[in-house]
């Protein structure tokens, strides 16, 4: 939850990006917007423009990541800020520091702005209340990943023009995902009808009361879908008895060009990775002009680009440099 | 030394008085309570409009004396409880060394006495070490000065164990204190399963661990005729269970505890580990059922759960913070503030659910302010607005959701054995 309600339009007078459930359509769809001259900028041949020249941000990821990290990254690099990773295995967490000190110890240099991934839900809640920099939510246990649905709200927009009255379905491990729920908050503001769709025990119970459909068999929650949103599996979920194997979880839940029958034809087929192939997805749908994985990943670049520039206080002239 | 209360509204359940009295300590005892007493050299206390009451009891409270006095200790909590107007508390066994054997009990009565500055009385252990396999020794317990056995916060998983313990306490008449919850359906649950543990993220924990365990222990006292008492009812399904026991003549008493009287678990959603507790804040119809079991009877008394901690084990990711609530300071004004002034509560209904309440379960001579008894007594002054403030609590576990609460009706004045040990904010010590 952001200090600042669900009030605030503009990003710039936001401290932080907790979560998309507080978070305004009107602001979904000024990131959206300013992340199209950012995707200009990354196909160009010198990427670099020196708008956050000056600004200092921190990633300190708690949890393993490529593609969030990576691409936070290389978004404060394209605009110039001054970029660091802090890699937490080899820092003093590992020695044992209260995340408290470690936050008090980056925030003493001075950085801007710090991403910040954890496996335990609330903790960039808990940071940004207790630090002055500007906190974006990289992925919070099973709470939210708010700029992984803002490429995924950005993907699907690309894709279809408009975010209006699609039918969105999420597939696979609804209780555990952050993904899931920053995806419900983020396309329920566009007036989406969201179907989730997974076995009961990875279901949460209460789903229905977010605004969405809960289904357990996958046909027919993928009937006229425009959007299909596929989740990763986690072998751990087996082990804690919550599904009997991945073979029987594929059997029934695994996307592929066959089960897309009931689907609209030009259905379009997100995962935020990694993928498991043969397992939530088949390797023949992964491959297919159907599913744009790796424009996500595109996306997901431009997307953060436009947030850092929106939250670290560039001016919207100076896009266009 | 003589005190005289003066003119204050005495409401004394136990006796069915309320009404404007004044009330005579001599030598540590319950001298006379009549209107207008005249007696000569007695210190004169000026009680009118405040509520004079018997020595409030809480029989849950953590003291983490012996083992964690860096959370704790029998100092300071027994100011704590002296602040929040209790002038017994019952303290639990989780202490290291556990409190399974007449040593460690002896120990912490003996702290009491040097450091305390209210009744306490402690409680043992269920099994040795609270392993959950072999009883405790229940006679040398009693013999010590143990008031029931409890397994709380380690609850005793096996049902044969259980049934066993509520048997052989039985014949001591000592009271099985149950802490009900299935660590299985519990695992790694962080705040009650439900529409916000979703929203927030965090792993739940179903009603159904606290209500499997209820059934069980309901049937294991009906079976074997023993009495039990459940700890921190918190959920309707408990509560439906056990006035139904109760109306088919089981022996089966239960408490509650403020913060889940009043709180909901939305609140969970700041992430501050202060939310933190277990059994965890439940939905508003779980704390709608809760008044209404107050209301009719079904819950005999209120107690705090007590649990102070530490700074670091609270300031720190919700999932690495410890369960758990400072509630000895708060308790009275929250009950006041929140259920007598809005009138869902009466005031001798509260005042029984703090007093007579816990005697009775727990079977010691106190609650009333019966002529002859020690002089426990709380004053109340139901007019104070104060704000909760945990940086002036005399607890050294400053972790309350309730910060910054401002509150009407506040304990005055605490009296022990007829000795003024805590008197308008301040603790009285000789």
């Amino acid at each position: 939850m952001s200090k600042e309600g669900g009030k605030t339009v503009k990003l710039e007078q936001r401290k932080d990006l907790l979560g998309l459930r507080d978070v305004s359509r009107e602001e979904i769809e000024m990131i959206l917007s300013t992340a199209t001259p950012m995707k200009d900028i990354l196909k160009r041949d010198i990427k670099k423009v020196p708008t956050l020249r000056g600004k200092a941000m921190v990633t300190v990821f708690y949890e393993n990541s490529t593609r969030t990290r990576t691409s936070f990254e290389i978004a404060g690099k394209y605009l110039s800020a001054d970029t660091v990773n802090l890699a937490v295995s080899t820092s003093s967490v590992a020695k044992g520091e209260s995340l408290r000190d470690t936050v008090k110890t980056i925030e003493a240099m001075g950085f801007d702005l710090m991403v910040i991934r954890h496996g335990m839900s609330g903790t960039p809640s808990y940071v940004a209340r207790n630090t002055n920099m500007r906190i974006i939510n990289a992925g919070d246990g099973a709470n939210e990943h708010p700029t992984q649905a803002l490429l995924d709200l950005y993907s699907i927009k690309e894709a279809k023009g408009s975010l209006e009255d699609l039918k969105v379905v999420i597939v696979g491990d609804i209780l555990h995902s952050r993904v899931a729920r920053s995806n419900i908050y983020g396309l329920s503001k566009f007036g989406c009808e969201i179907r989730v769709v997974g076995p009961a025990t990875l279901m949460p119970p209460e789903i229905e009361k977010l605004g969405v459909k809960a289904y357990n068999n996958l046909d027919q929650a993928l009937r006229g879908a425009d959007v299909i949103n596929v989740l990763r599996i986690q072998r751990e979920r087996q082990v804690a008895g919550l599904f009997p194997s991945l073979d029987e979880y594929s059997n029934l839940y695994m996307l592929s060009p066959e089960r897309l029958k009931n689907a609209r034809e030009d259905v379009l087929v997100l995962h935020p990775g990694p993928m498991n192939r043969g397992v939530e997805i088949s390797s023949a749908l992964a491959d297919s002009t159907t599913a744009v994985v790796n424009e996500q990943v595109t996306n997901g670049v431009a997307v953060r680009m436009a947030l850092l520039f929106l939250m670290m206080g560039g001016s919207k002239d100076e896009i266009t440099y | 030394m003589k005190l005289l209360i003066r003119g204050g509204r005495v409401i004394d359940p136990a006796n069915e008085i309320d009404a404007i009295m004044d009330v005579l300590v001599a030598d540590g005892k319950i001298e006379a309570i009549a209107p207008n007493i005249q007696a000569e050299g007695a210190i004169n206390i000026d009680a009118a409009g405040k509520w004079v009451c018997p020595g409030f009891i809480d029989m849950h409270v953590h003291l983490r004396e012996p083992g964690f006095e860096y959370k704790e200790d029998i100092a300071s909590g027994t100011r704590a409880a002296a602040a929040g107007g209790f002038t017994t508390v019952c303290c639990m066994p989780n202490t290291d060394p556990v409190i399974d054997n007449a040593a460690v009990a002896s120990f912490v009565r003996e702290r009491a006495q040097k450091s305390g500055v209210v009744n306490v009385l402690p409680i043992g252990s269920i099994t040795k070490k609270q392993a959950g396999r072999e009883l405790s020794e229940m006679a040398e317990l009693v013999e010590a000065g143990c008031v029931a056995v409890s397994d709380d916060g380690l609850p005793v998983a096996d049902s044969a164990i259980m049934r066993n313990a509520l048997q052989y306490a039985d014949m001591f008449g000592l009271p099985v204190l149950s802490h009900c919850e299935d660590l299985n359906l519990a695992r790694d649950g962080q705040m009650h399963e439900g529409y916000y543990s979703i929203i927030y993220g965090l792993k739940g924990i179903p009603a159904a661990a606290e209500e499997i365990m209820v059934a069980r222990d309901i049937i294991l006292a009906q079976t074997t005729g023993a009495q039990v008492h459940i700890c921190h009812v918190s959920t309707a399904g408990s509560i439906d269970m056990i006035r139904d026991a109760q109306e088919r003549g089981v022996q089966v008493s239960c408490e509650v505890t403020p913060h889940h009287l009043i709180l909901t678990d939305e609140i969970v959603g700041s992430y501050d580990a202060d939310t933190k507790v277990n059994p965890p804040l439940r939905p508003l119809e779980d704390v709608v059922a809760l008044r209404e079991g107050l209301l009719d009877g079904t819950i005999d008394c209120i107690a705090t759960d007590h649990a102070p901690h530490h700074l670091e084990s609270k300031d720190c990711e919700y999932n690495l913070a410890a369960f758990g609530i400072s509630g000895l300071e708060t308790a009275v004004a929250l009950i006041m503030d929140k259920l007598v002034h809005p009138q869902i509560l009466d005031a001798e209904t509260m005042v029984s659910l703090f007093t007579i309440g816990p005697a009775d379960i727990l079977g010691i001579n106190k609650g009333s302010l019966d002529v002859g008894t020690d002089a426990d007594i709380t004053i109340v002054d139901p007019e104070l607005v104060r704000e909760v403030n945990p940086r002036e609590f005399y607890s050294k576990g400053k972790n309350t959701p309730f910060k910054g609460m401002v509150l009407k009706g506040w304990p005055w004045m605490t009296i022990v054995s007829g000795r003024v040990v805590y008197k308008e904010g301040k603790i009285i010590t000789e």
